[in-house]
């Protein structure tokens, strides 16, 4: 299962090279021209002669650690990469560097903290990763300072249509992507699976600044927030709800026709929809829009629980729905679409 | 100009839904500029011809505004800021959709004023429940403030002043500029209040030699207000300084010299805080010369923003001036 797959790959931001091996792999019967570019953008280039060019954008990278210095005990020391909060850090299970060397995100035992740190959250610069390594020369000789620290999470099903693992933020994009690139269009449409969104929005600015689109949709993985203690206007998205289309984020106001669109062909085709319903958080499309001369840009979204955590859960339905309303999207605009 | 005021700020466009504001210019202008095209975010480019220099000036369309995030059962809508608004700026402002649905800000109890947040409010449009309201109003629709233009005499007062009041002015120029000494680009720009974001795709897109913005600015001339040396009536200022860009000195001096040999009073603007489309032009490519020449505005981001006519009128003599003057750099 592609999700699995990518769910479970080793890609945080900058070292999205698994990722990208994935995508590869699985595109390729159905993609027979790739680009890649100085920053490690993966576009898949689909050519035709007539039709507006479409660039698609889901971004590989996700949050994760990097090693900052190990310790005389051998202890690893880190900094973070991308937006984690530090409470979700202690006690988790880690993956170090390629070699996948696993290990354990530690913190100093209850009884030696004291009282004032126990009602606080543990920052990052407290905490350890334990290889269980007793000295610096072996720790040096398993790990080094600069390799990446992803969580050591494991894909699943569970429940009704659900599925839980990491980094579905943006591996759900990805997914979704690929989905949409196994199918022929009559316009030509670039997939640029990009690098380094979650530490600023980076490869995909680049990206459609190589490819000039004249409009492009980005695919996301985004927060969804309908738990308890949360108040229904605060829930962002809702789980099993549909694809969620965002007007504005911190980033960007989207384009106003091909958000009309989107909806009249979910509505028209019986696909629930939902909007993106929190303004904060930027995304890729805030870049794409802002390059060059201007680009028009809309965002879909799968809803997904606990995002930039170990572990965050999301529909198989939502994914499903996302894909169908995009390549929906794709066919009507064929024969052009005046943004 | 103070009927084309009038109108401007009456008109309804927060950042990204210019569309109402744009036609009215368009109308406006159409008669007295070359060419107009609309870029893909919104921009409004109008070109006059005249020599060999692109020239872009950039006066903003959008005004701050909300949008609809959420509808609770009862019908009242929840919404997050387009732009930068005060919580406490809202209390007993009505706002308006633009669809004409008008409504009313209210909030959650709160123990102090203080603790007034944006997403302890809600816009009651006068229903009852969440079918009714979705009758008139959807999640991501965005209102405007609500707020008429009142004449004052020489000092006039409205929503929106920030920045139509520069459209105004730009539009006026256009009217009365005899010789261009350069290609003027004329661009109403969208999306400033989120982030420049109009401009910086204009300016990429015209590749100007030169480009000003046009915008208000704040005054310290308000009773223990902030220390700043600029004062309604006292002219348009020629800024050095905001948030978004130190304005290009030898532009500076330009727009300082054009006004000094027209005896156009005009007053040198320090901006602590704040950003114009001159700081998104002037990093455009591989950078472009920019200044900006601010119209002093008293209680900005508010519904009642207040400018000095004289101002304005002086503004319309130095930007005018400006497009007739070739700049040698």
């Amino acid at each position: 299962m592609l999700l699995k797959k990518l769910s479970e790959a080793f890609g945080p931001s900058g070292f999205e090279h698994e990722v990208r091996e994935v995508l590869k792999e699985e595109l390729k019967d159905h993609v027979k021209e790739w680009k890649y570019d100085a920053l490690g953008n993966l576009i898949a280039v689909k050519q035709a002669e007539t039709g507006p060019k479409v660039m698609l954008a889901a971004h590989m990278d996700e949050c994760g650690l990097m090693i900052s210095s190990i310790d005389s005990a051998g202890l690893l020391h880190f900094h973070k990469v991308g937006g984690l909060d530090d409470r979700v850090l202690v006690s988790k299970p880690v993956l170090i560097g390629k070699k996948r060397v696993p290990g354990v995100i530690g913190a100093k035992a209850i009884h030696l903290q004291r009282p004032e740190e126990r009602t606080q959250v543990i920052a990052h610069r407290s905490l350890f990763i334990d290889i269980g390594a007793t000295s610096k020369e072996e720790a040096q000789s398993m790990v080094s300072v600069g390799d990446y620290v992803v969580f050591a999470t494991t894909f699943g099903e569970f429940g009704e249509g659900m599925v839980k693992g990491k980094s579905f933020d943006d591996r759900a994009g990805c997914t979704v992507l690929a989905e949409v690139l196994k199918e022929e269009y009559s316009m030509p449409v670039f997939g640029a699976f990009t690098v380094q969104e979650e530490i600023g929005l980076r490869g995909a600015g680049v990206a459609a600044y190589a490819v000039e689109p004249d409009l492009a949709i980005v695919l996301e993985g985004t927060t969804c927030s309908d738990v308890p203690d949360a108040e229904a206007q605060m829930y962002c998205t809702n789980i099993g709800n549909g694809p969620a289309i965002t007007i504005m984020d911190a980033s960007v106001i989207t384009n106003k026709k091909m958000v009309a669109e989107l909806i009249r062909l979910a509505e028209e085709n019986n696909i629930p929809y939902q909007f993106k319903r929190s303004i904060t958080g930027g995304s890729d499309a805030g870049r794409i829009n802002q390059t060059k001369s201007g680009i028009p840009v809309v965002v879909v979204s799968v809803p997904c629980r606990y995002i930039h955590s170990p572990v965050s859960a999301m529909k198989i339905s939502d994914l499903e729905y996302t894909t169908q309303l995009v390549k929906l999207f794709l066919r009507s605009i064929e024969g052009g679409f005046r943004v | 100009m103070k009927e084309l005021i009038k109108r401007l700020v009456e008109a309804y466009g927060p950042a990204g839904s210019e569309d109402q504001v744009r036609a009215l210019i368009g109308s406006e202008i159409k008669d007295y500029v070359d060419e107009m095209h609309t870029d893909a975010l919104g921009n409004l480019i109008a070109i006059k011809k005249g020599g060999e220099q692109k020239i872009m000036f950039a006066s903003h369309m959008d005004e701050i505004g909300v949008m609809v995030t959420h509808i609770d059962e009862k019908g009242f809508l929840r919404f997050y800021t387009v732009g930068g608004m005060s919580p406490h700026s809202l209390i007993g402002n009505r706002c308006v959709f633009e669809n004409g649905t008008v409504g009313v800000f209210g909030f959650e109890r709160v123990d102090h004023i203080k603790d007034l947040a944006i997403n302890k409010m809600f816009i009651d449009i006068g229903v009852d429940s969440r079918e009714e309201a979705k009758a008139k109003v959807k999640i991501g629709d965005t209102a405007a403030i609500k707020r008429e233009f009142n004449d004052l005499g020489n000092r006039l007062v409205s929503k929106a002043m920030d920045d139509r009041v520069a459209c105004a002015v730009l539009i006026e120029a256009l009217k009365q500029v005899e010789r261009p000494a350069y290609d003027i680009y004329a661009v109403f720009t969208t999306q400033e209040e989120v982030g420049l974001r109009g401009a910086r795709v204009a300016a990429y897109g015209i590749s100007p030699d030169l480009g000003i913005a046009i915008d208000v600015t704040r005054t310290g001339d308000t009773p223990k207000g902030i220390t700043m040396d600029v004062e309604l009536g006292k002219g348009p200022t020629v800024k050095v300084r905001d948030s978004s860009l130190l304005c290009t000195p030898a532009v500076r001096r330009f727009m300082q010299g054009v006004a000094e040999q027209n005896g156009i009073e005009y007053q040198l603007e320090v901006l602590e805080a704040g950003g114009t489309d001159a700081g998104a032009i002037q990093l455009t490519k591989s950078g472009i010369p920019a200044g900006v020449m601010s119209i002093p505005c008293r209680y900005i981001h508010t519904a009642s923003e207040m400018v000095d006519y004289r101002d304005l009128e002086n503004g319309v003599k130095l930007l005018t001036k400006i497009m007739e003057t070739p700049y040698n750099g």
